[in-house]
């Protein structure tokens, strides 16, 4: 008579099923770098949401008397040279970059996926979308982002308002210009998912395409657009503050990360410790999204997972 | 192979026609008007004498092919007639820029240099400290020397160059004093000392430039690295008795640059691209800052030559990235 608490397989097969999803958490919790970047991306979620209701001195209120001091009680980042508090616009600011960061990375990952599910899934629009890929691949990116917004900055604020309208502008440019990526990994996971059996027993029940799609390939080819949405949102932050840097983002009395850093520079004789913060809020944030996609994509891996 | 690059160069010109048709009807729509920094005092009928001169009045198609003429035929021949003194150009409208009034080329290849100097020796020193740390940290994987080079890398790319730029003017032009700010294009070298002076002022640039560059190579050299590391002609190199100095920086080192090399070369057009950023941060009068001083001028013939000139330099090095690969890896054909 075997004790059956101590067999191994008893205890494998009684053991209440674990869902893939713990796997991955407890897979990204070894990843340290990926927890911390994880912990620290949240933190600045929720300083950009709430910290503009928690902290009492608005962001485009002007104090004089008070300008160009260095960090204080009253202003712990210290204030502009209209005596505006830095840390009151830095969180309007990062509310506008994070907000950008995360519409802009989920139309791009919306574009690449259709665009990768559709020419996998469909052989007739996998060629001409395909090409339509490799065109967008060789266009010189950053030149014609600055054009468009050159272009249609006007009539956008004329449209929906200065910010709305510079917003739309900036999350669309950056959405249709970095979804290839991702539209290139989803056709190829697609394409190899076609082959697989459960597919050929889904299509011999009758499955619709569309239910297809929906309920087969797409939540098979969620980890890699996990990981591209990591990397999407730093992508647009960079792009963003990039943007407001060359003078062509957000209009100057609406703080964005980038933004700020830009109208530090003029003061970067007299007061170089003003490009410190806004600088190190857009490096720590993308170092940390970074990490995270490090992590996810180690976690949702499962050849390494276990190691 | 010879095949493959001749359906290759002939799939380029319809992809370069209809990236400068994009460019042109892009620009089409641009707000602009040419004439909107003439003085007031110039009565309307002169103006529009003026807006026909440049050939504004007349069709979309015809302006697009007329600048098509000129960017591919008239401009070529004034380069040969300044290279070899002929005069087969003579008389042929050139690409004008509006905002200076002077040839669009004459002005790109003014700027050239400055772009050259300071973006492509970036590249190479990016690309040359990125193969040994890669190398390194490959061999050494999970060690401190490789979590020191994933560390200091995933900064390389994390950090925008502008941020990474203005730091360095903080540090050692506003703080120190070792470097100068602004790089200074009129700089004619001639002697020892205006030689140290140019290395003081490249210095910055190229740094912040090359750590860029080296962060992202060197990721793709590891990865590439500890692919062909357990690869069994390395178990074969080390059991013949090979020493490890020679399995590793001729067998496997070779094997990996394969991958990198065209990685290498698919990064150059991105460079001339990034650099309009870090142009603009130490004031370096290069293209990228010729295009954005164009775009906030609405320069619009300016604008459409350089960014088809940076088109014409992704389609090119793509296409050299791919004729590489099979010409290093004789696994790969492309019939």
């Amino acid at each position: 008579m075997t004790d059956h608490t101590s067999d191994p397989g008893f205890e494998e097969a009684t053991r209440p099923p674990r869902s893939q999803w713990l796997d991955v958490w407890d897979q990204f919790k070894t990843h340290k770098g990926a927890l911390l970047g994880a912990g620290f991306f949240l933190f600045i979620v929720v300083a950009v949401v709430i910290g503009p209701w928690l902290w009492p001195i608005p962001y485009d209120a002007i104090d004089i008397r008070a300008r160009n001091q260095g960090p204080s009680l009253a202003h712990p980042f210290g204030t502009d040279q209209l005596g505006r508090d830095t840390l009151a616009r830095m969180l309007k600011g990062g509310q506008t970059s994070v907000a950008v960061g995360i519409t802009a990375m989920a139309l791009s990952l919306f574009f690449g996926t259709l665009v990768g599910v559709l020419a996998g899934y469909f052989k007739k629009l996998d060629g001409p979308l395909m090409r339509f890929t490799d065109l967008f691949l060789a266009l010189p990116l950053l030149p014609l982002l600055l054009v468009i917004i050159m272009l249609f900055r006007d009539p956008l604020r004329a449209a929906f308002g200065p910010e709305s309208g510079i917003f739309i502008l900036i999350v669309f440019v950056i959405g249709i210009t970095s979804w290839m990526q991702t539209a290139r990994i989803v056709r190829g996971d697609v394409l190899a998912l076609k082959e697989r059996e459960f597919v050929l027993a889904a299509r011999s029940i009758g499955t619709p395409d569309r239910r297809m799609i929906t309920r087969h390939l797409l939540p098979n080819v969620l980890s890699p657009i996990m990981v591209s949405a990591t990397l999407g949102i730093a992508n647009a932050i960079i792009t963003e503050s990039a943007l407001s840097f060359l003078g062509l983002g957000f209009p100057s009395d609406f703080p964005t990360w980038g933004r700020l850093l830009f109208d530090a520079t003029d003061y970067l004789q007299q007061y170089p410790e003003r490009v410190i913060w806004p600088g190190l809020a857009i490096s720590l944030t993308v170092l940390a999204v970074n990490y995270i996609g490090d992590g996810l994509r180690d976690a949702l891996d499962p050849r390494i997972r276990g190691r | 192979m010879l095949n493959y690059t001749i359906r290759r160069l002939l799939l380029a010109i319809p992809t370069l026609l209809f990236i400068a048709l994009v460019i042109f009807l892009l620009l089409e729509l641009a707000p602009g008007d040419p004439m909107a920094n003439v003085p007031l005092t110039v009565p309307p009928e002169v103006k529009e004498k003026m807006r026909i001169a440049l050939g504004l009045d007349q069709p979309t198609h015809i302006r697009f092919l007329k600048w098509l003429q000129q960017f591919f035929w008239v401009e070529p021949l004034h380069m040969i007639d300044a290279l070899f003194g002929t005069h087969w150009g003579d008389g042929m409208q050139r690409i004008i820029s509006w905002q200076s009034r002077s040839p669009v080329m004459d002005i790109v290849w003014q700027r050239i240099p400055q772009t050259l100097w300071v973006v492509g020796l970036s590249y190479v020193l990016g690309a040359l400290i990125a193969v040994p740390v890669g190398v390194i940290s490959a061999y050494r994987q999970y060690s401190f020397i490789d979590q020191l080079g994933t560390f200091i890398s995933m900064i390389g790319f994390s950090v925008p160059t502008f941020f990474t730029g203005v730091l360095m003017i903080v540090i050692f032009s506003v703080w120190l004093g070792w470097f100068p700010s602004i790089y200074d294009t009129t700089l004619v070298v001639h002697d020892w000392e205006t030689f140290v002076k140019q290395l003081k002022q490249m210095i910055m640039p190229v740094s912040v430039l090359a750590l860029y560059n080296a962060a992202q190579i060197s990721r793709f050299m590891r990865a590439s690295m500890l692919d062909n590391l357990n690869q069994d002609y390395v178990r074969t190199a080390r059991a013949k008795g090979l020493k490890e100095k020679t399995v590793v920086l001729v067998h496997v080192l070779r094997n990996s640059m394969i991958p990198v090399v065209t990685v290498i070369a698919l990064g150059v057009p991105q460079v001339f691209g990034g650099a309009i950023i870090t142009e603009q941060v130490f004031k370096v009068n290069g293209l990228g800052q010729l295009l954005i001083t164009a775009i906030q001028a609405n320069d619009l013939p300016m604008v459409q030559t350089l960014t088809f000139i940076f088109a014409i330099l992704i389609v090119v090095f793509n296409l050299i990235a791919d004729i590489l690969y099979g010409v290093l890896d004789p696994r790969i054909r492309y019939d």
